[in-house]
This record gives structure tokens, C-alpha cells and sequence, in this order.
């Protein structure tokens, strides 16, 4: 296998297929994923219940210490623990991502399976308007909401979950529309079933997989939403500090010199985002193998 | 890239333009009434926004009496129509945060935002085609490797987060260029030069924030070029290595890029938004930001509706570059 893959490696692109993946980094990618996911979740479920440490816990003599073995992520302004204030942080951001991401699913797939059960003007009309709204940028619509409503957890929420079912109700209206011509819904339909229960219980049951995979995708993506906001001062307050309020509150310390805790926070969106990521491609790539080179953005 | 100089074909170009324009119609008015059925099922109170601190004291009178003024106490649908039909006429209200007409502060920054993003996209498109001819060249391989790791890492990574990092390294550690800002604090006349070195890190930062997917997408279609009997059959004629990268896998792999291209425009705004609060640039982002944190309605409104029509045009701009690139698709059946 190794010599091989060195032989293909030396002559070069003219007679190679174009995406070798060699089965091996594949596996590697999808096991990394799954071990840094798991790590993530049960540290933010597992930390702030057993470990009897306060991440509020000032200690003024040790502010801003870099990284050493007491703090392996160093301590912010006034001495408060980073890597603890990353982990509750973390904690934050992924509930309010599992939040606005199950709302948005569920806005998205009542939208999207209505529109295509009932088809017609009614399809046309709500796609139309899904179209019109998704013109508007995400972030945008989101401090839009965000201001009106004022910051705080909910309307956090809401401001994600409002800009993301569109793209769920696209996903699950296309499904539906491609599973009402199966003869399996025919068959419900000749045997009297209303449409209501066609719906209910022949299609909803045949989008659910498409609209988990979206669901669970969404959840970086909110949680980069919500950072997003929290960042710019829009959006939770900060004594439920996240992820994005962590970098916003680091601003001061940076400009004096500080790297780590601007770092840190950081580094904790991006391997949970990658990790979804890569156990989505590997997904993706187990149901339907053909397609393996396609995108997962 | 070879090929013959052709006209371009105006008139399909124009009448595309107009179609999309009378499209564009319907879209903003559905933008501008959820905009406004947001406020007004928001606790937002114009009355007390207008009046600032003076409404604490201000007796229930005088209160209704602003309230009647400022015409809040007809319903949404009402104020709705009369700032569709005001901003006709080029009115767009008065923004309370900045103390200006709406439509002078987005004149006043249009130009600097439009610049950044401009020289952005301009950097992260060259870049991110090299990057991606350069990984789908070898699938596989140890840069291909390289350049797809960092490219989702990039893709996964806050483009604020990114935006300070930047400032900590080449502002502060390094000294080599201003942290933010258009102009240094002590100059006060906006020349080109000080322009120029004041853009280049938060432009550089939102290329890079958008050169991830550029470059995975030019790798992706790249690479599929390449496994294509055109290639093969350029390859069997002895045809250089480059000829073949260039002038057949590139031409063909970027076709699908270009419709991306405008489909990306929201992403843009969005970086542009978190990057120039960062580097305080004085364009219509910051304004965004300090808009919503005063709850100034008049700008905000404004202002999404400006996003939507970028948006809109970023998506008649990759049709045409599509219908005049690839010589399949007629720009009148679109």
C-alpha cells in the first residue's frame, strides 16, 4: 500500500484519478473528528457539574499570567482561570447553538413540508418569500433583530434561528417534492388518507434525515452567529459570558501585548466547527460515495 | 487564455439587468415589510428613541403629542408605506445616532467600504485560484494536503478572531503597519498613500476570510476538469503540463466558481461588517453596528435594505460573467 501510493506519488498527476483519498486519512479524519466532538461535549456537560471550581474566581495577584501548568491557558485581566472561562464559555455558545439551530429546524421544516404537500400558489407564494429574505445578509438580519429586541439570551435565538430555517426549508421542500412522487404516497392518497395525515405520517418520517444532517450542521454555524453578535456588543450579556463575549472582553488586553486570551476562545469555536465538519463529509460520503469530493462548507 | 475577441452582447446584458431589476422589486418589498413588522412587534419605542432622556420626564401629554407627530400611532403597514414612498423621493429619514439624513451617512461610506471589499475580493480571487490550481494538481499530495487543512481551519475560524490576531501580530508585535483606522490620528487630510498603507490589513484579513472557499471550490472543480476526457485527450497530444492546468482544467474548472461568486456577496458584507469594527474603518459597516447598538430604526432599515440590493446585484454580476464566459448559456434564456 505505502509503495503504492509513493509510486503513484512520483509519476505524477498524468494517470492518477483526480481525488485518490486514500482510505486510511479518511478513516483518520472521521476518527479525529469523533474524538475531539466527544472530548468538547462531555467536557461542557461534565466540567462545570463535577469540577467544584469557580470560573468567576478573581485573583487579582495573578493577572494576566501566560500559559503555564497552574493555567495551561493563562489568566485574562483579573485573574480568573481562561481555560475554565473557555470551557463554561464553550458550554454557553453550544446551547444557544443547539437552541437557535433546533428553532430554526423546526420553523424550517413546518415551512418547507407545508409548501410541499400543498403545492400550487401556496409553494410558489412562501418559496418567493424564502427567496426575498434570503437576499438579506444573515449577520445583518441577526443585529437588526438583536437591536430591536435588545440583547439577551432569547432574542439571541431568535435572531439565529429567524436567518437560518431558510436554507432547511429549501432542503425539506425539495425532499418532499421528490418524495410525493414515490408510489408509496400514491398508494396513501388512493387509500383515502387525508392530507394531513399524508404528510404527517408518509412524508415528514422521509425528510426527517435530511433535516437532522442540516440541523446538526447548523449547529457552528449559530454558534459562530452568536460569537459573531456577542462580539460586536449585540448580543448575550456578559454575565453569561460566551465564547464571542471572551474575545470582545480580550480586546483590552490584547492591545497591551496579551495574545492568550484572545487566542484560546478562539481555537475553541474552530474544533468543534471542524469536528462537525468532518464527521458530516464522512457521512455524506458513506451514504453516497460517488460524491465524495463535494463540498461540505 | 486564448480566444477570439468577440462583442460583447450589450443588449442581452442590459435586458437581463432590467429583468432582474423588476424581480428585484417584490424582494425589497418583502425585505422592508418584515423590517418593519420585526420593529413594530419589537418593544421598540420610537417616541422614547426620539426623545432620548427627556422622555423620562416628559409628561403623557407631550408624549402622545410627539406620538402623533411622528406618526407611530398608525399602525406598521402605515409607516411602511409612507418610507417606501418617502425613500422614492430619496429620503431615507434622519439618522438619531449620527445626527445626519440617512442617505448622506451611506454616501459618506459607501466609498470605503466598497473599496475594502473590492481590493478583498480582488486578493482572495487571485489567491485562492493559485492555491487551488496548486492542491488540485496533485490530489492527494503533501501542498494539497496543506492547502485543504488550512483551508477549512480558515473556514472554521471567526473572521474578528482572525482580525485580531492580525492587529497582536503586525500592529503590535511586529510594528509594521497602522492597527487601525483610514488615516493616522495626527494627519487630518485623507491622502492616498496614508489610504493605502491603513488598508492593507483589514482588506488582507478579509481575503483571508474569504479565500477558504474560493480556493476548495477552485480545487474542487479543478481537479474534476482534470479527470475529464478533454484533458486526457490534451494530454495524450503531448500537450505541455501547463497548457493542460491552464488553458483546459482552469478555463473549465472555474466556470462553476464564477456563479459563486455573486452567491458569496452576503458573506462578503458579513466579514466586511465584523472587519471594519475591528480595524475601526470608516465604512457603512461600523455605522451598522453603531446603529443597532443606539436602536437607530431609520439607518438600520436603511441600511438592510442597501445589504439586499448588493446582495441582488452580486447575483446579476455572476450571471453575466457566467452567460459571457461560458459559451453554452444564452443570457436571454435566463
Amino acid at each position: 500500500m505505502v509503495m503504492a501510493d509513493a509510486a503513484v506519488e512520483k509519476t505524477g498527476t498524468a494517470w492518477r484519478a483526480a481525488g485518490g483519498d486514500r482510505r486510511s486519512t479518511r478513516t483518520l479524519r472521521l476518527r479525529t473528528s469523533a474524538a475531539l466532538l466527544t472530548v468538547t461535549v462531555l467536557a461542557v456537560l461534565l466540567v462545570p457539574p463535577l469540577v467544584q471550581l469557580d470560573q468567576q474566581a478573581v485573583d487579582l495577584a495573578a493577572k494576566l499570567r501566560a500559559p503555564d501548568w497552574a493555567h495551561p491557558f493563562g489568566t485574562d485581566d483579573v485573574g480568573r482561570d481562561l481555560l475554565l472561562r473557555c470551557v463554561y464559555g464553550l458550554r454557553v455558545s453550544l446551547l444557544v447553538g443547539v437552541a437557535a439551530a433546533l428553532t430554526a429546524t423546526v420553523v424550517g421544516t413546518a415551512v418547507g413540508a407545508a409548501a410541499g404537500a400543498f403545492g400550487g400558489w401556496v409553494d410558489r407564494g412562501v418559496m418567493r418569500v424564502v427567496d426575498a429574505l434570503s437576499s438579506v445578509p444573515h449577520l445583518l438580519m441577526g443585529i437588526f433583530i438583536v437591536a430591536m429586541f435588545r440583547p439577551g439570551v432569547w432574542p439571541v435565538v431568535a435572531s439565529v434561528a429567524l436567518t437560518h430555517w431558510l436554507s432547511t426549508a429549501r432542503i425539506v421542500r425539495a425532499e418532499v417534492l421528490s418524495l410525493r412522487a414515490r408510489p408509496h404516497i400514491d398508494a396513501a392518497v388512493s387509500g383515502g388518507a387525508s392530507r394531513w395525515r399524508v404528510t404527517v405520517r408518509h412524508l415528514l418520517p422521509g425528510v426527517l434525515p435530511q433535516a437532522a444532517l442540516a440541523a446538526v450542521l447548523m449547529v457552528p454555524h449559530a454558534m459562530w452567529h452568536e460569537s459573531a453578535l456577542s462580539f460586536l456588543g449585540l448580543g448575550l450579556p456578559t454575565h453569561t459570558a460566551s465564547l464571542g463575549n471572551l474575545i470582545q472582553e480580550a480586546r483590552g488586553s490584547l492591545l497591551a501585548g496579551q495574545w492568550w486570551p484572545t487566542l484560546f476562545p478562539g481555537l475553541f469555536i474552530i474544533v468543534p466547527t471542524l469536528a462537525v465538519a468532518g464527521l458530516a463529509g464522512a457521512w455524506r460520503e458513506r451514504i453516497n460515495p460517488r460524491r465524495r469530493s463535494e463540498l461540505m462548507l | 487564455m486564448t480566444g477570439t475577441v468577440r462583442r460583447l452582447p450589450w443588449g442581452a446584458m442590459a435586458r437581463l439587468a432590467g429583468r432582474r431589476a423588476l424581480f428585484a422589486v417584490p424582494v425589497v418589498l418583502v425585505v422592508t415589510f418584515g423590517v418593519f413588522a420585526i420593529a413594530a412587534a419589537s418593544p421598540f419605542d420610537p417616541v422614547k428613541a426620539y426623545a432620548g432622556t427627556a422622555a423620562l420626564g416628559a409628561d403623557q401629554e407631550t408624549l402622545d403629542r410627539l406620538r402623533e407627530n411622528l406618526g407611530v400611532d398608525q399602525s406598521f403597514v402605515v409607516r411602511w408605506w409612507h418610507w417606501l414612498t418617502d425613500a422614492l423621493t430619496g429620503d431615507l429619514g434622519h439618522s438619531s445616532v449620527l445626527r445626519q439624513p440617512v442617505t448622506q451617512v451611506i454616501g459618506e461610506r459607501l466609498v470605503w467600504s466598497a473599496l475594502l471589499c473590492a481590493v478583498a475580493f480582488a486578493v482572495a480571487v487571485t489567491v485562492g485560484t493559485l492555491l487551488g490550481v496548486l492542491a488540485a494538481r496533485r490530489p492527494g499530495s503533501m501542498p494539497d494536503r496543506a492547502i485543504t487543512s488550512l483551508a477549512y481551519t480558515l473556514e472554521a475560524a471567526p473572521v474578528f478572531w482572525i482580525a485580531l490576531l492580525a492587529v497582536w501580530l503586525f500592529a503590535l508585535q511586529w510594528d509594521v503597519l497602522p492597527a487601525g483606522g483610514l488615516t493616522d490620528t495626527a494627519s487630518e487630510q485623507v491622502t492616498a498613500g496614508q489610504v493605502a498603507g491603513h488598508i492593507v490589513l483589514p482588506a488582507g484579513v478579509l481575503a483571508v476570510s474569504q479565500l477558504p472557499w474560493f480556493t476548495l471550490y477552485v480545487r474542487q472543480g479543478v481537479g474534476d476538469a482534470l479527470a475529464e476526457d478533454p484533458v486526457r485527450g490534451a494530454r495524450a497530444r503531448g500537450l505541455r503540463e501547463r497548457t493542460v492546468l491552464l488553458q483546459h482544467a482552469l478555463r473549465s474548472g472555474l466556470l462553476p466558481v464564477l456563479t459563486l461568486i455573486g452567491s458569496r456577496v452576503p458573506e462578503l458584507i458579513t466579514g466586511a461588517l465584523l472587519v471594519e469594527s475591528v480595524f475601526s474603518w470608516p465604512g457603512i459597516a461600523a455605522a451598522t453596528v453603531e446603529a443597532a447598538t443606539a436602536v437607530d430604526f431609520p439607518l438600520l432599515a436603511a441600511l438592510t435594505v442597501l445589504a439586499t440590493a448588493a446582495v441582488l446585484a452580486g447575483n446579476l454580476l455572476a450571471d453575466l460573467l457566467y452567460g459571457l464566459f461560458d459559451p453554452r448559456v444564452k443570457l436571454n434564456e435566463m
